[in-house]
């Protein structure tokens, strides 16, 4: 057996050659017309950004804005697919939408394969997950999950109020992730801190995202050496051992895997079991249709996943190109928005409702094309049983104060302060 | 009725195996597939055209036979 160093040297030590990266001034502030100007890190985008995506498509459908060195929000369901499927055309290299362009020399394997990767790379990246999150697979994790699910709840003990975003929500995927890379479950906390770095903190100064990032890459980066001492049975084992083109994968492909599986897989699910319960607290009658009908959870679910879609995705550009009406230029962003897509009403009856028992729901929550979520089936197992469990547990609850409910700023959205009222009123 | 799954077009959202598990499985990558002969029984036809009109990628057809 030969030994595996290549985790021994912080693999970002030899990566001081690579060119830098593109930066533009960080603009903040009020949004003058979201049509020539808009910004998703704006507060009144985090609190409610529907009507504002609503009207764009009305009148654009296509904006635009000079923030982040320039930008492009297409509203319309047709107009998010085309880009999704165009993957000649809109590049993966950053899938976050900041003031910070990584060199064009990242692609096509970005550094975090396979969200941050175009193809041909990007499917090899891919496969080498898919296994490991299909349904079957996941299948295998719910019992635990649900048995998390009841001592969140058992460790409510008789309080008639709590924080369900921050004392529920959270920690589900928090831990089914923990579990399955193999980390201690009690690094779950620190997990929140490199997620806001990562998706919250978009408009700090790059040298102060990039620090705060590199705190999470030494986090991986102990974890990984402590699996090629003492492998186990786990996705950090599985990925220090996948091999692609007949060798074992780069460092920095095995970190940046990691450091996707952790961030798309907590912040994503926290949010969609916390719109979905904050959904049913302000809206009696399907949360009591709900309790009568548990039959229908799968079908409601898929709802909430469409209304409210947590996760936007971005793009680059790759050149100048004239494209549906408007000049994009080569470096342009384009923020995907899956949840403007949602609420098309080109492509669903009344767009702006929730209706649970929508029987045809054709949503792109997951995406589409080449990129579809690889947790998909993971996400839905979690949000099901976290559902489950709630309203068989506490079927009557409701909002405390709706104006206490907060929301994440930025590509993922999701109540991250979530006060509700458990029992009878 | 037959029903058939375009690989082309397929991305493993699993929603044809979600809704209709009678007429279709996954593979070892979560890709959809056709279980059995692809001829849907008389009782399917709701849930086929639920898979149908339900997949996000369009990837699913039904044929109806001569
Ligand atoms: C409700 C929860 C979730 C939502 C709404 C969601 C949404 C998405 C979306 C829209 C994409 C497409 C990205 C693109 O087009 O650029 C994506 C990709 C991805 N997601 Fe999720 N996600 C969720 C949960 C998860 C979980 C639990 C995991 C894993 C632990 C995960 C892992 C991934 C990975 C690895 C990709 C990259 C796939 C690729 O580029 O081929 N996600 N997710
Ligand atoms: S629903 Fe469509 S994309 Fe999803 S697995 Fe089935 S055929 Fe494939």
């Amino acid at each position: 057996m030969t030994l595996d160093d290549r985790f021994t040297r912080d693999f970002r030590e030899t990566r001081g050659d690579q060119p830098l990266g593109t930066r533009n001034e960080i603009v903040t502030g009020p949004v003058t017309d979201w049509a020539t100007d808009f910004s998703h890190l704006e507060p009144e985008w985090a609190a409610d950004p529907y009507p504002i995506q609503d009207d764009l498509r009305q009148r654009c459908p296509v904006a635009h804005t000079d923030r982040f060195g320039g930008g492009w929000l297409p509203t319309r369901y047709e107009d998010v697919a085309a880009v999704a499927y165009d993957t000649e055309r809109f590049s993966s290299r950053s899938i976050i939408m900041s003031n910070f362009r990584p060199p064009r020399e990242l692609a096509p394997v970005g550094g975090t394969p396979p969200i941050s990767s175009d193809p041909p790379f990007h499917h090899d990246a891919r496969k080498l997950l898919l296994p490991v999150f299909t349904k079957n697979a996941v299948a295998k994790r719910e019992e635990a999950t649900r048995a998390l699910c009841h001592s969140l709840i058992d460790a409510f003990d008789g309080q008639h109020s709590v924080d369900a975003a921050r004392d529920y929500a959270q920690y589900i995927p928090m831990r089914v992730i923990a579990d399955m890379l193999g980390f201690p479950p009690e690094d779950g906390p620190q997990f929140r801190e490199f997620i806001e770095n990562s998706l919250e903190g978009v408009n700090l100064p790059p040298e102060e995202r990039m620090e705060r990032m590199g705190q999470l890459f030494d986090y991986l980066l102990a974890q990984i050496r402590d699996h090629v001492d003492n492998p186990r049975d786990d996705l950090t084992t599985y990925l220090i051992n996948a091999e692609l083109y007949g060798r074992k994968l780069d460092p920095s492909h095995v970190a940046g895997t990691m450091a996707l599986l952790l961030i798309a897989g907590i912040d994503t699910t926290w949010s969609a079991i916390g719109a979905s319960l904050w959904h049913l607290a302000k809206t009696p009658a399907d949360r009591e249709r709900l309790v009568a009908e548990p039959e229908l959870l799968p079908t409601a679910m898929e709802e909430f996943l469409r209304v409210y879609a947590p996760v936007t995705m971005a793009r680059l550009v790759k050149e100048d190109m004239h494209w549906n009406g408007v000049d994009m230029k080569a470096e342009d962003w384009v923020l995907l928005s899956f949840p403007a897509a949602n609420r098309d009403p080109a492509q669903f009856d009344r767009a702006g409702e929730v209706v649970i028992d929508r029987e045809v729901n054709r949503h792109v929550a997951f995406g589409l094309g080449i990129h579809r979520c690889v947790g998909s089936h993971l996400a839905r197992m979690e949000l099901r049983v976290a559902l489950e469990v709630w309203l068989e547990r506490i079927p009557d609850f409701g909002l405390h104060d709706p104006a206490a409910v907060t929301w994440a700023a930025g590509q993922v959205r999701g109540p991250r302060t979530l006060p509700l009222r458990i029992g009878p009123a | 009725m037959k029903v058939q799954i375009d690989p082309q077009r397929c991305h493993g959202h699993g929603r044809c195996y979600d809704l209709a598990p009678g007429l279709f499985s996954e593979d070892d990558e979560g890709y959809g597939q056709v279980a059995g002969d692809s001829a849907v029984p008389p009782d399917q036809e709701h849930v086929a055209r639920l898979a149908v009109s339900n997949c996000p990628e369009r990837a699913i057809d039904l044929v109806e036979e001569a």
